[in-house]
C-alpha cells in the first residue's frame, strides 16, 4: 500500500466547531493523512517570539509553534492545511501570516481556509486532492509538452470544455453550456474530435477534469481524473507559454473562483471562493440577462462604461441585482451598469481571494469569464497591471487535461 | 457544592475543589461525558452540530463557531455552578480554552450569574502559591459554612 501524504494541520477551533472530523474525512477520502506536528509547551512562547506576532489565543500560539516546527525541518510533512474559525480576526490575522511564514521557510504547498460549523468534507475535497496532487504527482506537475494524441475534458458548473491535442498542439476544441454530465461531454468530444479528424479509438489517453471529473473519469475511461486547480494551472501556463518561473493565475469559474500562484508551472499556494455568487462568472450571467442581453456581449458593453457612474458593492448575487435594478431605474447607461458588475466582481475577487495568496507575475487571467473583456478591464485596474489572457483561454482544463493524461502514454 | 474553575481545565484546581470536599465543575468532566457517549463519533472531543448550535444561547450567529462551541460546552458549567474559582494571570500551562475570546466570555457570564466567586491571582513563587492555597481554602470553607445555614 502507498504511503499516505503526511498533511500538517494547523488550526484553531476544528475541535470545537463539530468539523475536525469532516476535515480528516476529506484528507483520507484522498490518499492522505492529517498530521500535527508535534509541540513541547516550553518550545511555544520562543517560537512565538522568533514568528513575531503574540496573539491572545493560545491555540493560536499554537498553531504557530507547529508552523515553526515546520519551517526548521524538525517535523517531517508534506503539504500544510491552516484552518481557522470564519469571522475571527485575530485567527485570520495569523492564518495569513503563517501561510506566508511557511511559504517564505519551506517549499511546501499550503492551503488556508476559515471554517463554519456546516464545513463538510466535499467542500474540502478538491483542495485536499490538489495538495496530494502537488505532492504526489511532481513529475507528472513537471511535464511541459503535451506528447502523443490525448484529449482533455472540463466539465464545468456553467460550460464543458474538450479539448484534442497531438504533438503538443490543439487540433480540436468545442465547448458548451453543461446540462447532463456526460451528454455534455460527449457532444463536446465528438466536435472536437471531427474538427481534429480523429476518432475515439485514436486517442491514446483522456484526461478529465472540473466537477464531473468522476463521473466522466469512469465514462471515458480517461488515463487522467484530477481536479481543476492543478489541472487548469498546467493548462494556464502552457497557452501563455509561461512553463518557467513565477505567475499568478485567476480562474473566475461559473460557481467559484481560483487565484493559484505557481513556480516553474507547478502550484504552491491557491485559494478557492465559493461562498458568494456575487463574486463569480454566474453573476455575470444573470447581469446579462437582466440588461436582455447576451453574456457574451456583456463585456463589449463594459469596457465601454464607466463603474463609478454605477453603485454595485454588494457581496451578494441577490443585493447585487437589486443594486443593478436601482442602478437601471436611475436612468444609468447599460454601459456603466455592465462596467459596474464587472468591477463589483474584480473586487471582490480581489478582496477576497488575492489576499490569501501573494500576487506574483506575471497575472494569467482564464477560464470562460476571461473572454469578457470588460472583467479583463476591471481586474487591471483593480490590481494595476493588465493581466495576460491567452488564446484559447477558456480551454484551460481541457488543455490541461490532455497535457497532463499525455504524461501516462 | 458544585464551584466552577476557570481556567476549566485546571487540573491543579480541580484538585484543590476536590480536596476541600466540593464538586468541581470542569472541562475534564464535561469531555469525558461526551468522549464516553458511544452514539457519538464526532472526534476528538465529541463536539457536535448541535452542541455549536447550542452555543447560540451564550453567542449570536456572527460570533465564529469555535467560541460557540466552547460556551456550549462550558455555558451549562456555569449554569449548574453554586460557586466559582477564577485564576487571573495564569499562563496557558496552568489551563486554557485556547481562544482569548471565550476566555472572556466565560468571566463575564460567571459574573452575570451572581454566585460567590473567588479571584486570585497566578502565583509568582512559592510564597504567593500558599497564600492562594490558603484563599481558596478560606474560601470553600466559607462555602460550607453557607451550605450549614
Amino acid at each position: 500500500m502507498a504511503e499516505l501524504i503526511k498533511i500538517a494541520q494547523l488550526s484553531c477551533g476544528t475541535e470545537y466547531s463539530s468539523v475536525q472530523y469532516e476535515i480528516e474525512k476529506a484528507a483520507r477520502s484522498v490518499g492522505a493523512k492529517i498530521v500535527y506536528p508535534d509541540v513541547s509547551a516550553a518550545d511555544i512562547n520562543a517560537a512565538v517570539e522568533r514568528f513575531g506576532f503574540n496573539p491572545r489565543s493560545p491555540q493560536l500560539k499554537l498553531m504557530i509553534a507547529r508552523a515553526v516546527q515546520l519551517a526548521d525541518g524538525l517535523y517531517d510533512a508534506d503539504a500544510v492545511f491552516i484552518a481557522t474559525c470564519f469571522r475571527c480576526a485575530e485567527a485570520a490575522l495569523v492564518r495569513n501570516e503563517l501561510r506566508r511564514f511557511i511559504q517564505e521557510n519551506t517549499r511546501l504547498p499550503v492551503v488556508t481556509y476559515s471554517f463554519t460549523e456546516r464545513l463538510k468534507a466535499s467542500q474540502l475535497l478538491t483542495r485536499m486532492e490538489a495538495l496530494v496532487t502537488i505532492v504526489a504527482r511532481k513529475e507528472l506537475l513537471a511535464r511541459e509538452k503535451q506528447s502523443g494524441l490525448t484529449a482533455g475534458l472540463d466539465s464545468g458548473s456553467s460550460t464543458t470544455k474538450a479539448v484534442v491535442m497531438q504533438d503538443n498542439k490543439i487540433i480540436g476544441k468545442a465547448w458548451m453550456p453543461t446540462g447532463d454530465v456526460v451528454e455534455s461531454a460527449t457532444s463536446v468530444l465528438e466536435e472536437a474530435m471531427k474538427m481534429a479528424g480523429v476518432e475515439l479509438k485514436d486517442l491514446e489517453a483522456i484526461g478529465t477534469t472540473g466537477y464531473g471529473r468522476f463521473t466522466l473519469g469512469k465514462h471515458f475511461n480517461a488515463k487522467l481524473v484530477q481536479e481543476e486547480l492543478t489541472v487548469n494551472s498546467k493548462g494556464a501556463v502552457w497557452l501563455a507559454d509561461r512553463q518557467r518561473g513565477e505567475a499568478t493565475i485567476i480562474d473566475i469559474g461559473g460557481m467559484d473562483n481560483k487565484a493559484i500562484t505557481v513556480r516553474d508551472g507547478v502550484p504552491d499556494n491557491f485559494t478557492m471562493g465559493g461562498v458568494c455568487a456575487g463574486a463569480s462568472g454566474r453573476f455575470m450571467e444573470m447581469t446579462a440577462r437582466r440588461l436582455k442581453i447576451d453574456v457574451s456581449e456583456l463585456g463589449n458593453y463594459a469596457v465601454k462604461g464607466n463603474w463609478k457612474n454605477a453603485k454595485m458593492n454588494s457581496y451578494c448575487s441577490v443585493f447585487g441585482i437589486q443594486d443593478l435594478v436601482t442602478t437601471l431605474g436611475e436612468g444609468k447607461s447599460f454601459e456603466d451598469v455592465a462596467a459596474a458588475a464587472c468591477h463589483s466582481v474584480a473586487e471582490q475577487v480581489y478582496e477576497q481571494q488575492l489576499q490569501e495568496v501573494d500576487v506574483r507575475h506575471p497575472i494569467i487571467q482564464v477560464g470562460g469569464t476571461s473572454l469578457n473583456a470588460g472583467l479583463v478591464k476591471a481586474i487591471g485596474e483593480v490590481l494595476g497591471e493588465p493581466p495576460i489572457v491567452p488564446e484559447n483561454s477558456q480551454f484551460i482544463g481541457a488543455v490541461g487535461g490532455a497535457l497532463l493524461s499525455s504524461g501516462f502514454l | 457544592m458544585k464551584v466552577f474553575i476557570d481556567p476549566p481545565n485546571s487540573l491543579i484546581l480541580f484538585d484543590l475543589i476536590e480536596r476541600f470536599g466540593h464538586e468541581p465543575l470542569s472541562t475534564m468532566a464535561a469531555l469525558q461525558e461526551r468522549v464516553d457517549n458511544i452514539e457519538i463519533d464526532m472526534p476528538p472531543m465529541n463536539v457536535t452540530l448541535d452542541d455549536v448550535i447550542k452555543g447560540l444561547k451564550y453567542a449570536g450567529i456572527e460570533v465564529p463557531s469555535g467560541i460557540r462551541g466552547r460556551l456550549a460546552v462550558w455555558g451549562p458549567l456555569i449554569e449548574e455552578a453554586d460557586a466559582a474559582v477564577v485564576m487571573e494571570g495564569a499562563p496557558f500551562s496552568f489551563g486554557c480554552v485556547g481562544c482569548e475570546r471565550s476566555n472572556l466570555m466565560v468571566k463575564y457570564l460567571l459574573q452575570r450569574r451572581n454566585i460567590p466567586v473567588l479571584y486570585v491571582t497566578y502565583p509568582e513563587d512559592e510564597e504567593q502559591g500558599k497564600l492562594v492555597v490558603a484563599k481558596v481554602k478560606e474560601f470553600l470553607q466559607g462555602l460550607d459554612k453557607k451550605e450549614a445555614n
